[in-house]
C-alpha cells in the first residue's frame, strides 16, 4: 500500500519536474530570441522547413475538408430549404474551429514531430553537446529558431487553410451543386464578422502554435539519447500536442463565446 | 600563469540517480603536455571531461581551468572560457546537415566576424592539418569513422584553443586511422602548443603518445606516472588493466547470487 502511494508520489514529482523544466526552457527561449544578424536567417530557414514544407498537406487537407463540409452541409440544409446558408455554415465552421484546430493537429504531425526527432537526434549524436563545448548556446542556435519558426508559421498556415477550405466549399456548392455564387458569397459576408470570427480564429492559432512548437522542442530537448528515446519523444510530441490543442480549443472557445 | 592548465582537487561527483562516480580525486594537467586518463569502461572518464568542460558540476571539491573555478562561472564567463577549449567527442558530434567545410567553419562564423575569404583560408588550413582538404565538399554521412573524427578535430582546433580534450579517440578505428590519429594528436599538440587530455582505454596507443598517465578505477585514481613507470608498476590492479587480463582484482564475473540458488529460483518461477 505504502509503496503504491510512494509510486504515485514519485510519478507526480517526476511530472511536476518535467513541467518545471519545460517552463524554464520556455522562459529561456522567450528571453533569448535569436539576434538579428545571425538569428534572422535561422528563423527564416525554419519558417521554410516548418511552414512552407507543411503547405502541401495543409492545402490538400483543407480543400477536401471544405468540399466535404459543403457536400454534407448542402444536403442537410436543403431539407429545410436553407441551402443558401451554405456559405455562412462553411465559413463559420472553418474560421472559428476547423481552421485553427485541424491546422494545428496537422502541423503537429508534419512539422512538430520532425522538430522533435531532429532535436532528439542532435542530442543523441552529441551535436548539442559539441555545440555547447564550442561556446555556442544550443538554446539560441537550435531551439529558439525552431520555436519562433513554428510560432510564426502557424497563423499563416491557418489563414491559408481557411481560404482553401472556403474555396473547396465554393467548388462543391456553386460549381457542382449549382448554388448561386452571389448568394453564396453575400450570405457569407453578412454572417461572418471579421473581429469575432476571423481574428478570434487567428488568435486560437497563435496559442496553438505556441503550444505545439513548445511541446515539440521540449520533447526533443528532454528526450532520452537512445533510438527508443527518440521514438518515444516523437510519439509524445504528436500525442501531447493534439491533446493540448483540443483542450486549449475548448478553453479558448469558452472564453470567446461571449462575443458570438 | 600557473604551470598547470587544469587542477582538480578533492573532487567528488555523484549522478542525479545517486551513483557516485568520483570520490576525492586529485588530477593536475600541466600546460603543453599530453595527459592521458585511462580506466575500464564505465569508470566515468567521459564524465571527467564534462566536469572539466563545465557541463557538469562536482558535488564536492574544485575544478580549476586556467585559474578559474569552472563550476562557479556564470554563463558568459563559462562560454568565454570554452572558446579556449576544444573537445573531440567519441562520435565526432559533426552537424549532419552541414558539409565538412561548413562544420569546420561553424565556430569561426559563430565567434568571429572574419571575412568570407579569411574563413575560407582558415578552414582549408585546418582541414589540411588533418589531411582532409580534399573532403571539404563532402557531407558527414559520406565520411568513414576515422575521417569524421579528423574533421571533428579540425573543427575543435578552429579557434586555436589552449586545451583540447579527446574522448575515446581510438575506439573503433582501423589500424591505419589509428596510426593517423595518434600521429595527429602528437603533432597538433607540439606544433600548436596545445595542452591535450586523452581519455581512453586503448592502452598501447595511449601510452605511446602520453607524457603523463592517470588510471582511474572504482571512483578513485589507482595509479599515475609516466608511461614507463606505469608499465613497470607492480600493482595487480594496474597490471590487469594494462595487460588486459580477463580475471584479477576486477573479476571476470559480474556479481551474482550462487549458481545453484539462481538455477533453483528460475525453476520455481
Amino acid at each position: 500500500m505504502i509503496s503504491r502511494l510512494a509510486a504515485v508520489g514519485a510519478w507526480g514529482i517526476d511530472n511536476l519536474r518535467d513541467i518545471g523544466k519545460a517552463g524554464i526552457l520556455f522562459y529561456r527561449v522567450l528571453i533569448s530570441p535569436p539576434n538579428i544578424r545571425k538569428g534572422f536567417p535561422l528563423v527564416m530557414q525554419q519558417i521554410y522547413v516548418e511552414g512552407v514544407l507543411s503547405l502541401l498537406i495543409i492545402v490538400v487537407s483543407s480543400l477536401f475538408i471544405g468540399m466535404v463540409l459543403a457536400l454534407q452541409g448542402y444536403h442537410t440544409l436543403a431539407k429545410f430549404g436553407a441551402s443558401q446558408e451554405l456559405g455562412p455554415l462553411v465559413a463559420l465552421s472553418v474560421a472559428r474551429e476547423l481552421g485553427p484546430v485541424v491546422t494545428a493537429i496537422l502541423f503537429a504531425g508534419r512539422a512538430g514531430s520532425a522538430v522533435t526527432a531532429e532535436i532528439a537526434l542532435m542530442k543523441a549524436t552529441e551535436q548539442l553537446s559539441s555545440m555547447e563545448m564550442m561556446a555556442v548556446d544550443p538554446l539560441r542556435r537550435v531551439i529558439s529558431p525552431r520555436f519562433w519558426g513554428g510560432f510564426i508559421s502557424m497563423p499563416l498556415l491557418t489563414m491559408i487553410f481557411n481560404a482553401t477550405a472556403i474555396y473547396g466549399a465554393y467548388l462543391v456548392g456553386v460549381k457542382w451543386l449549382g448554388l448561386d455564387a452571389g448568394v453564396f458569397w453575400s450570405n457569407m459576408q453578412s454572417s461572418v464578422e471579421f473581429q469575432a470570427d476571423i481574428i478570434n480564429g487567428i488568435w486560437k492559432s497563435v496559442v496553438f502554435g505556441m503550444a505545439v512548437t513548445l511541446i515539440a522542442v521540449v520533447q526533443g530537448y528532454s528526450a532520452e539519447p537512445t533510438s527508443a528515446g527518440i521514438a518515444t519523444a516523437t510519439t509524445r510530441s504528436v500525442v501531447y500536442s493534439s491533446l493540448a490543442v483540443l483542450g486549449l480549443d475548448f478553453v479558448l472557445t469558452a472564453m470567446m463565446i461571449g462575443s458570438w | 600563469m600557473s604551470e598547470n592548465l587544469v587542477e582538480i582537487s578533492k573532487m567528488s561527483f555523484q549522478h542525479e540517480n545517486g551513483r557516485t562516480v568520483f570520490k576525492d580525486v586529485d588530477i593536475t594537467i600541466p600546460r603543453g603536455k599530453i595527459t592521458a586518463v585511462m580506466g575500464p569502461s564505465g569508470t566515468g572518464k567521459t564524465t571527467l571531461l564534462r566536469l572539466i568542460g563545465g557541463q557538469l558540476t562536482p558535488t564536492q571539491g574544485k575544478v580549476l581551468v586556467d585559474g578559474q573555478l569552472i563550476h562557479k562561472l556564470n554563463r558568459n564567463d563559462l562560454y568565454q572560457l570554452r572558446k579556449r577549449m576544444g573537445m573531440l567527442f567519441q562520435s565526432g558530434g559533426l552537424f549532419t546537415h552541414l558539409s565538412v567545410y561548413e562544420n569546420v567553419a561553424f565556430p569561426l562564423r559563430e565567434h568571429t566576424r572574419l571575412s568570407e575569404s579569411m574563413i575560407h583560408t582558415l578552414v582549408l588550413m585546418k582541414l589540411q592539418m588533418v589531411g582532409l582538404r580534399g573532403a571539404a565538399h563532402l557531407m558527414p554521412t559520406e565520411l568513414s569513422g576515422g575521417m569524421a573524427r579528423r574533421v571533428a578535430l579540425a573543427r575543435a582546433i578552429g579557434l586555436d584553443p589552449k586545451l583540447i580534450m579527446y574522448d575515446e579517440p581510438f575506439t573503433g578505428q582501423d589500424p591505419i586511422s589509428l596510426g593517423v590519429l595518434v600521429k595527429l594528436i602528437r603533432t597538433l599538440n607540439d606544433a600548436l602548443g596545445l595542452t591535450s587530455i586523452i581519455v581512453s582505454h586503448d592502452v598501447k596507443e595511449t601510452l605511446s603518445i602520453a607524457d603523463y598517465v592517470y588510471i582511474i578505477s572504482d571512483r578513485q585514481i589507482i595509479g599515475q606516472g609516466t608511461p614507463e613507470s606505469i608499465s613497470q608498476n607492480s600493482s595487480l590492479q594496474l597490471q590487469q588493466f594494462i595487460q588486459g587480463l580477463p580475471d584479477g582484482p576486477v573479476p571476470f564475473d559480474y556479481p551474482a547470487p550462487l549458481l545453484q540458488q539462481d538455477f533453483l529460483e528460475r525453476t520455481d518461477k
